[in-house]
């Protein structure tokens, strides 16, 4: 059965790299047991054993150690942290270690893990809430990966785990398809259209720095990630019943970046929007607006336009959360003002 | 301890006070890139503890890993060459001082950060009992580490999953110019690990002996299963904290008060007086010593300085496993 969930797809692909290769051991709170607290790891400890999927307690900077000192010597180990926020607190082994240690070393090492973790706005507050992904852009050494839909889901996490390197793999909310076990976060899988493709059973792998076209056009460059790409393609769907006609392009990795895809794609276009759930300044819209800006300034026929969130912690009430994550409206006033110029 | 166990483990001792000799020498009388961190007087922790362990047994190291290095059975050329920031170096110029470490022997790497391998030691250890590969891990770290989170929640963890691990903390007494008992809570850093379910056993970190005997107990546990050790040694740092500063903090006294017990006059007596090793055999010993690092000093001299652009290679592995 194809997954047409994401939490479906990533465990899926998590049974595929375990099957294939006894290195690959999985880590995390409430992971074995309890299943997981979006249930990636349904059914795990179960079919693999507790040796090899491990509960955890609470303590982030053990997690991610431990995931590389089992990554150093033979392991290819996955880490779930149960919110994105919480890799603050393994922040020093995550940045200062992971990410440093064969390049200190003079590549006497490879460190292949995964670290895996939950991002996005959903009605829980400023510290549960939140997209980090340019925390880790700009570290140096880690790769970044953003899928979002369940054929990317799987495809991405199996070159994850076979990847010789640390990778963040951050999979939004709103994306899994499963309602969290508080059962108030809303799944936005019923709204989304056919550029959600399921995942099939057969064997892939996507690879990393290659930026898939999910919506092609030829009037504005539109670069989104994770949830933020499904709001875009709306748009631009009904901007081409204006006769606006969108490229949307989602990058799937951060780190290594297609560059290219995305600079073709506005020299064709000559106007990009870039739109992203993490915040304005230094954030993942301003490295893209940079990069188009760089490398294809003369090709633009209107200021490039971000949409992302303005430069504050996620607030709480709905009516307010809903205010500062970028909504259809935004994507289509960001559009409108490049085009009708 | 026989004989020839004795000599070698004595050898290693000087061959780490040494080696930090001559580097004081060496950044006195020339330019010598970066700073350092330096071993003078815990030797036989080092020594002692690394004396147990097979070349696929891994260590963490921490800030002030020469000595570490040395014990785990790195060449003394790639590390003075790492020193020099030479090509040839164990981490081709790209760690120095304070991340010197040969993967080959077991190195998990020496960390700038406090006690951020520990963590690391209780990962490698998991990945031992997980393959059953027989191996054990050792994390060395200061006193000072065990005021770190990373501490707490690497031997919480090690403890829950009765890995096999060792963790040495070597209490120098001071942690940069602080004294450890202006800013921690117990006498003995050993008593926490009466809250992770382990045992905590403190030592005489001067005495060679004492800490093989302590060491190796730790470590045949870690061997049969039977869980981790948290192994205290009281050992003093001769140097300042780094290069630049003189550990104006101290008094005098106490410096010579430490001195008296030196590890290495202590054993070097035990050699002659016990085990009756002629003065030549000893003698033998530091020559050879001045020998080798007479030829790691010209080795890193004439190397190769690496080019600008090889720290590109370092960022990522090739992709593929």
């Amino acid at each position: 059965m194809p997954s047409t969930r994401i939490v479906q797809a990533l465990n899926q692909a998590l049974r595929e790299e375990m099957d294939r290769d006894d290195r690959v051991v999985l880590l995390g709170e409430d992971i074995g047991v309890f299943e997981g607290s979006y249930r990636v790891t349904e059914g795990l400890q179960q079919r693999y054993g507790e040796a090899r999927v491990k509960d955890t307690p609470i303590s982030e900077t053990a997690i991610i150690g431990a995931a590389l000192g089992a990554a150093l010597t033979g392991l290819r180990p996955v880490a779930e942290i149960q919110f994105n926020d919480f890799l603050a607190c393994g922040m020093d082994q995550l940045c200062n270690q992971a990410a440093k240690i064969r390049f200190m070393l003079g590549g006497q090492v490879k460190v292949p893990m995964v670290v895996r973790a939950p991002y996005g706005a959903t009605g829980r507050a400023a510290q549960h809430s939140q997209s980090l992904e340019a925390w880790f852009v700009h570290t140096p050494g880690l790769k970044v990966v953003m899928p979002s839909t369940p054929y990317d889901a799987k495809g991405l996490l199996k070159t994850a785990i076979r990847d010789d390197n640390p990778v963040l793999f951050l999979e939004h909310k709103l994306l899994y398809g499963a309602t969290s076990p508080g059962g108030k976060a809303k799944t936005a899988v019923g709204e989304l259209d056919e550029v959600f493709t399921p995942a099939p059973d057969h064997e892939y792998t996507i690879p990393f720095g290659a930026a898939d076209v999910k919506r092609p056009g030829s009037d504005v460059t539109i670069v989104a990630t994770g949830i933020m790409l499904h709001k875009s393609i709306r748009a631009a769907k009904q901007l081409s019943s204006e006769g606006i006609h969108c490229e949307v392009i989602d990058p799937r990795t951060l780190v290594p970046l297609d560059r290219e895809t995305i600079i073709d794609s506005v020299k064709k276009t000559g106007r990009l929007v870039v739109v992203s759930e993490d915040v304005l300044s230094c954030g993942v819209t301003a490295e893209i607006a940079a990069v188009v800006a760089e490398h294809a300034l003369f090709y633009l026929d209107a200021p490039i336009r971000r949409v992302a969130v303005p430069d504050t912690p996620i607030p709480f009430a709905p009516v307010m959360e809903q205010a500062v994550i970028p909504q259809v409206e935004d994507i289509l006033k960001a559009v409108k003002s490049v085009v009708y110029r | 301890m026989d004989k020839d166990r004795a000599l070698e483990l004595y050898r290693k001792m000087v061959l780490i006070r040494r080696f930090e000799e001559r580097l004081y020498q060496l950044f006195l009388t020339r330019p010598m890139p970066g700073s350092m961190h330096q071993y003078n007087g815990q030797e036989a922790v080092a020594v002692g503890v690394c004396a147990h362990l097979k070349k696929d047994d891994y260590i963490t190291s921490t800030h002030r890993g020469h000595g570490h290095c040395i014990a785990k059975g790195a060449p003394t050329r790639a590390i003075m060459a790492e020193m020099f920031a030479k090509k040839t170096g164990c981490c081709r110029a790209m760690g120095g001082s304070m991340h010197i470490a040969d993967f080959s022997m077991g190195m998990l790497g020496a960390t700038g950060i406090v006690g951020s391998g520990i963590p690391v030691a209780v990962g490698a250890a998991w990945s031992c009992q997980y393959r059953e590969s027989g191996q054990v891990v050792v994390s060395f770290f200061g006193e000072g580490a065990s005021n770190e989170g990373a501490f707490h929640e690497a031997l919480n963890l090690a403890g829950v999953w009765k890995l096999p691990v060792v963790f040495v903390c070597e209490n120098n007494v001071y942690g940069f110019s602080t004294h450890y008992r202006r800013v921690t809570s117990v006498e003995h850093v050993a008593d926490r690990a009466s809250s992770y379910g382990l045992p905590g056993t403190v030592v005489d970190g001067m005495d060679l002996h004492e800490v093989y005997r302590v060491a190796g107990e730790a470590l045949d546990r870690a061997r049969k299963g039977n869980g981790p050790t948290l192994v205290e040694c009281k050992t003093y740092r001769y140097m300042g904290h780094s290069r630049f500063e003189k550990a104006s903090y101290r008094r005098e006294d106490e410096v010579e008060e430490w001195k008296k017990r030196d590890p290495i006059s202590s054993f070097g007596t035990f050699l002659r007086d016990q085990l009756r090793v002629p003065e030549e055999e000893v003698e033998g010993i530091l020559d050879s010593v001045e020998k080798e690092l007479d030829d790691a000093v010209r080795y890193a001299e004439e190397s190769p300085d690496p080019e600008p652009q090889d720290y590109r290679q370092y960022i990522f592995a090739p992709e593929g496993a």
